[in-house]
């Protein structure tokens, strides 16, 4: 078995690891930074709940080696910290076991790095990446647009959605 | 977890990743290009594929390649299906090619999924082909013998038939035809995401119904002679279909759990219909 030195930024820092080239992401983080936060679940690309953001788009980690993420910007849900879509979840307990919710989190997150004006078609287009079986997405959906509206309220008046300016 | 260990190489040009292919296979090393790489990890990690080194031709800037010189459009190979979905030029240049592929896989997936990696996966739907087949696309492929361009009815045949060592670079597509009235359908057993029962990508050029379809068989395909049956404008249209339909050998129709070979077929007709009625041949 041949192992590699690389680095990764991940959460703001650089994170020199001994890795095999065929090792995933989501092995990586988990594994070997201790970043549990990303959880295997069909480690197949489907259920999304192994979500984490590259360089501001979100992907499954799963289905991604570690070593393609070397030179990009890696952010998992233990690097999110007080974010509006974090606290609209808890406020409106869009989870209930919790384990798919750090990859709903950082999908929409990721969507929201985007655009804070999405409308419901684009929401839902979003949300069909990841699977809840405890199917809290009415929940989930609810979160999304309380993260946005907050986001939204705290834009300056001339970049709101809307506004004569934009 | 991938069981098996391989040698990963970013390839920074199209030479140097020829050059790492040969150096590989001197080794005696069984080597891929790797773009998205989602169907190779996925495939290794269930032991159904091996391979001592992957290439990945994501850094070759002729593979990321999107733009439109002389009336053709070029799409480097390693683009991703996001990419192409979100390209602001896309919804005028191949809006049949966008409209196809955003049908694929999901949101978070198309991040990663390319347009070269849909084209060569061992996935039988390969529907990112259907826009290709029914444009006539040109594929440029490099190889050990030099790069070559390849009509895609020449190259792709149930499968892209790329010899060892060849890669797709990029699709070239003429004007004429990504610019014409189109039509796609994704008919799916349920939901926005997953695997179709029959998808079917359409274009009317000097009044004749181009179609290629995925979904139907085991593999994509463009029957020239069933649209010859479609464009049959003097019958009518119920028989155009069972006519188009009978090319099909019965033995060729998926009968699996998404949908039983009946099934595919009833829901066939309607797409056919459908095809027919929005590209105004009915």
């Amino acid at each position: 078995m041949t192992k590699h030195e690389v680095t990764l930024h991940i959460n703001g820092e650089d994170r020199t690891l001994v890795i095999r080239h065929a090792d995933t992401l989501l092995d990586v983080l988990r594994l070997q930074c201790g970043l549990t936060g990303a959880k295997p679940g069909c480690e197949n690309g489907d259920c999304g709940a192994c979500t984490v953001i590259v360089n501001q788009l979100p992907y499954k980690s799963c289905i991604m080696l570690a070593i393609e993420a070397t030179g990009h910007t890696i952010m998992t849900i233990e690097g999110l910290k007080h974010s509006p879509i974090q606290r609209a979840f808890a406020k409106c307990y869009a989870f209930q076991c919790g384990y798919c919710t750090p990859g709903f989190i950082m999908n929409a997150h990721a969507m929201l790095l985007h655009d804070t004006s999405i409308d419901e078609p684009t929401i839902q287009e979003w949300l069909e990446s990841n699977i809840c079986r405890c199917t809290s997405y009415e929940e989930i959906a609810s979160a999304i647009r309380m993260a946005m509206s907050t986001m939204n309220a705290n834009l300056p008046d001339n970049s709101k959605p809307n506004s004569p300016s934009t | 977890m991938i069981p098996i260990d391989f040698q990963y190489v970013a390839a920074q040009s199209v030479a140097e990743a020829i050059r790492q292919y040969h150096q590989f296979s001197t080794s005696d090393m069984s080597t891929r290009y790797y773009s998205g790489g989602t169907e190779i990890i996925t495939l290794a990690r269930l032991h159904q594929l091996t391979m001592d080194a992957v290439i990945d031709i994501k850094p070759i800037p002729a593979a990321q390649v999107c733009s439109i010189v002389e009336e053709k459009l070029f799409l480097g190979a390693a683009l991703t299906l996001s990419q192409i979905t979100s390209h602001p030029m896309m919804s005028r240049a191949f809006p049949l090619l966008q409209v196809a592929v955003n049908e694929i896989a999901d949101r978070t997936a198309r991040n990663k999924i390319t347009l070269g990696g849909n084209l060569c996966g061992d996935i039988i739907y390969r529907e990112a082909v259907l826009p290709l087949l029914v444009c006539d696309s040109m594929v440029r492929i490099a190889g050990p013998n030099g790069a070559k361009e390849e009509s895609i009815h020449r190259i792709f045949r149930r499968t892209m038939q790329l010899k060892p060592g060849e890669f797709i670079v990029q699709i070239a597509t003429d004007k004429i035809y990504r610019c014409a009235p189109f039509f796609h359908v994704k008919r799916r057993k349920m939901g926005k995401v997953g695997y179709p029962i029959v998808s079917a990508a359409a274009i009317r050029l000097q009044d004749n119904i181009h179609i290629a379809l995925s979904g139907v068989c085991s593999f994509p395909f463009r029957s020239r002679t069933m649209e010859d049956w479609l464009n049959q404008k003097h019958l009518p249209v119920h028989q155009r279909i069972e006519e188009a339909i009978q090319i099909i050998p019965p033995e060729l129709i998926l009968n699996d759990y998404e949908a039983s070979r009946e099934y595919r077929r009833f829901v066939l007709r309607t797409v056919l219909e459908e095809t027919l009625h929005q590209l105004g041949s009915a």
